[in-house]
């Protein structure tokens, strides 16, 4: 072998071990933050943390009125969005598949799909909490439902693309209005993966903050009224992270860990519901 | 007759939500606009590259802010982007099969951690490492340097634009890793085969085909990515200390755009304030935008031009 062939398999060897290092070294951090939020998070988890309301500063208390808050808002925000999004999402697929309406439709939505949430608050804020004079439920319910919108009418698409023409030429054949060809025939073929969409949609918000702090802001107490101001965990965990009560970041990090363990299961879900599908 | 009706009520319906979609994308130029217009008005353009930020005084500009997002937005792609062209090409070149489908989907849970999450990690446990050994590290090794120096001048104190850019850096790397993935596994098998015939390292077969055939989805991949550490608020907004300072160095506490937003809206009383907030915000919208637009169209053109080779 001469020099050039063994510098150049040197080299190989040396980009090699580098990108398995590399990749060794990203898997080492993702290990890492999910360890460290078990183990500090862990020791947060009692049942005062889901049964009393956030404390007042230094003081002892759980996170109810938060995790009730979130939870309301998410559901809310996504039975807003699922409809709007699958309604689009079957515009882009069935009606206008290649048209340049369709492709103005689909670029803008992809674009919304990665546009910083924070930009969507201030929208929210601009729109909802300056003509309603003060935050509310209602403006971080919206705030939620068009982060979700995006993602809902991605999958919508991308699943109904999936289902075979001759499928919807089968059903046109027997007399079947194009409505009905797609809600009985494209729906109910993509069910799975449509629900896939909407689960994702359901994770990514249930960890959004930014669009959350001048909207739904946060409420001390106890609160089911959506015209007011509303706890919610991610605000929660961040106002108590940042503070310097011991108490507080405990609590930061026992809701930091509710919120991942949500996040993470409902992305598996998905993922396994996708899966199912393909087996079929 | 009903089913008459039917079709076209629903085509109607599913039309109009869909332009919905660009109604949300319209309403928030318009209302971002609005919003900036006062301060636009008392500062005109000089807004964009004034320094000053004083609530006392009521005199504020985005320089600060502005430049703060695109040095922790650089520091990320230069941290990111070769990890993540490294993991792609584990990934799709030497990756055993089995161990293929376990580590992508490693890739997308770390997509999927909410960003406060990695906020209150960096804040708790990277900011006190990096106080307590990369920074003095840093400082030591690099500091006394005649021009590079003065990037790594001042105490170690752990949070910072550096830290900042490096947890943007992690949040990124997933969507630029799959997107690479997916431009790096569209190249006909053909080419790979025939550069490995010609006796090339499995490095050279993706640095000089792979990587050239690709390199406009990559540069979408690449631009992906930066949109979004342009726009990430919290996980910045935790380590990066919200100080509106314009600093040379990366050791000393900054602020972003999106972080100042999230420290301050709700605390700006004054018309103003709010108005330079909201004229900040403008400015990061139309930073991302027209980033991720272009981000778009590059990876929209890589998938068309498919099969032209092939």
């Amino acid at each position: 072998m001469n020099a050039l062939v063994r510098r150049r398999l040197r080299f190989n060897s040396a980009m090699t071990v580098l990108s398995l290092a590399m990749t060794a070294a990203v898997l080492f951090m993702l290990g890492a933050i999910l360890w460290t939020l078990l183990w500090n998070g862990i020791q947060a988890i009692k049942p005062s943390l889901f049964l009393e309301n956030t404390p007042p500063p230094g003081g002892e208390g759980g996170l109810a009125n938060a995790i009730f808050g979130s939870f309301m808002m998410t559901m809310l925000a996504i039975a807003i969005a699922a409809p709007i999004g699958v309604m689009a999402g079957t515009f882009l697929a069935e009606y206008a598949r290649a048209s340049r309406i369709a492709d103005i439709v689909r670029f803008i939505n992809d674009v919304l799909l990665s546009a910083p949430s924070i930009i969507v608050g201030l929208f929210v804020y601009g729109v909802v909490v300056v003509s309603m004079g003060h935050f509310s439920g209602w403006a971080g319910v919206i705030a939620l439902a068009i982060i979700a919108v995006p993602v809902v009418v991605r999958t919508t698409e991308d699943m109904l693309s999936l289902v075979p023409d001759a499928l919807r030429e089968a059903g046109a054949a027997l007399g079947t209005p194009r409505w009905m060809v797609i809600t009985r025939i494209g729906y109910r073929a993509a069910f799975q993966g449509i629900l896939t969409g909407v689960l994702l949609a359901v994770a990514r918000i249930s960890g959004e903050t930014a669009p959350l702090l001048f909207t739904a802001l946060n409420n001390q107490f106890w609160s089911t009224n959506l015209n007011a101001p509303m706890a919610n965990l991610p605000v929660v965990i961040f106002q108590f992270a940042m503070s310097p009560y011991d108490d507080w970041r405990n609590l930061a990090w026992g809701g930091a860990l509710l919120v991942t363990a949500a996040v993470l299961i409902l992305n598996i879900v998905a993922r396994l519901s996708a899966k199912g599908k393909r087996a079929k | 007759m009903r089913s008459y009706l039917g079709d076209p009520l629903f085509k109607g319906l599913t039309f109009f939500f869909a332009m919905l979609v660009l109604l949300i994308l319209s309403g928030v130029i318009v209302v971002l606009a609005e919003g900036a217009l006062p301060a636009l008005k008392t500062f005109g353009p000089s807004f964009v590259w004034t320094s000053v930020w004083n609530p006392v005084t009521n005199q504020y500009g985005a320089l600060v802010p502005l430049v703060g997002t695109l040095e922790t937005a650089l520091i990320a792609m230069l941290i990111g982007v070769p990890f993540g062209f490294g993991m792609a090409f584990f990934l799709t070149e030497m990756c055993p099969h089995w161990l293929r489908q376990p580590i992508a989907i490693a890739i997308e849970l770390l997509a999927a951690v909410p960003s406060i999450i990695y906020g209150i990690w960096g804040l708790f446990v990277l900011a006190p490492f990096f106080q307590m050994s990369v920074e003095p590290f840093l400082i030591s090794s690099l500091g006394s340097l005649p021009i590079i120096g003065s990037l790594f001048a001042g105490p170690p104190i752990g949070i910072s634009i550096l830290l900042a850019g490096l947890i943007l850096a992690l949040m990124i790397l997933p969507f630029i890793t799959s997107v690479m993935r997916e431009v790096f596994a569209a190249v006909p098998a053909v080419l790979r085969e025939s550069a490995y015939g010609l006796g090339a390292t499995r490095w050279e077969v993706v640095w000089r085909v792979v990587l050239p055939y690709s390199r406009v989805g990559v540069a979408g991949a690449v631009l992906l990515g930066l949109g979004r550490a342009l726009g990430e608020t919290m996980a910045v907004t935790f380590v990066i200390g919200n100080a509106h300072d314009l600093s040379l160095s990366l050791l000393a506490p900054g602020t972003t755009i999106s972080a100042t937003l999230a420290n301050e809206f709700t605390e700006a009383a004054d018309k103003l304030y709010t108005s330079s907030l909201i004229a900040l915000g403008f400015v990061l919208f139309i930073l991302t935008f027209g980033v991720l637009a272009i981000g778009k169209r590059l990876l929209l053109k890589a998938s068309a031009g498919k099969g032209t080779l092939a």
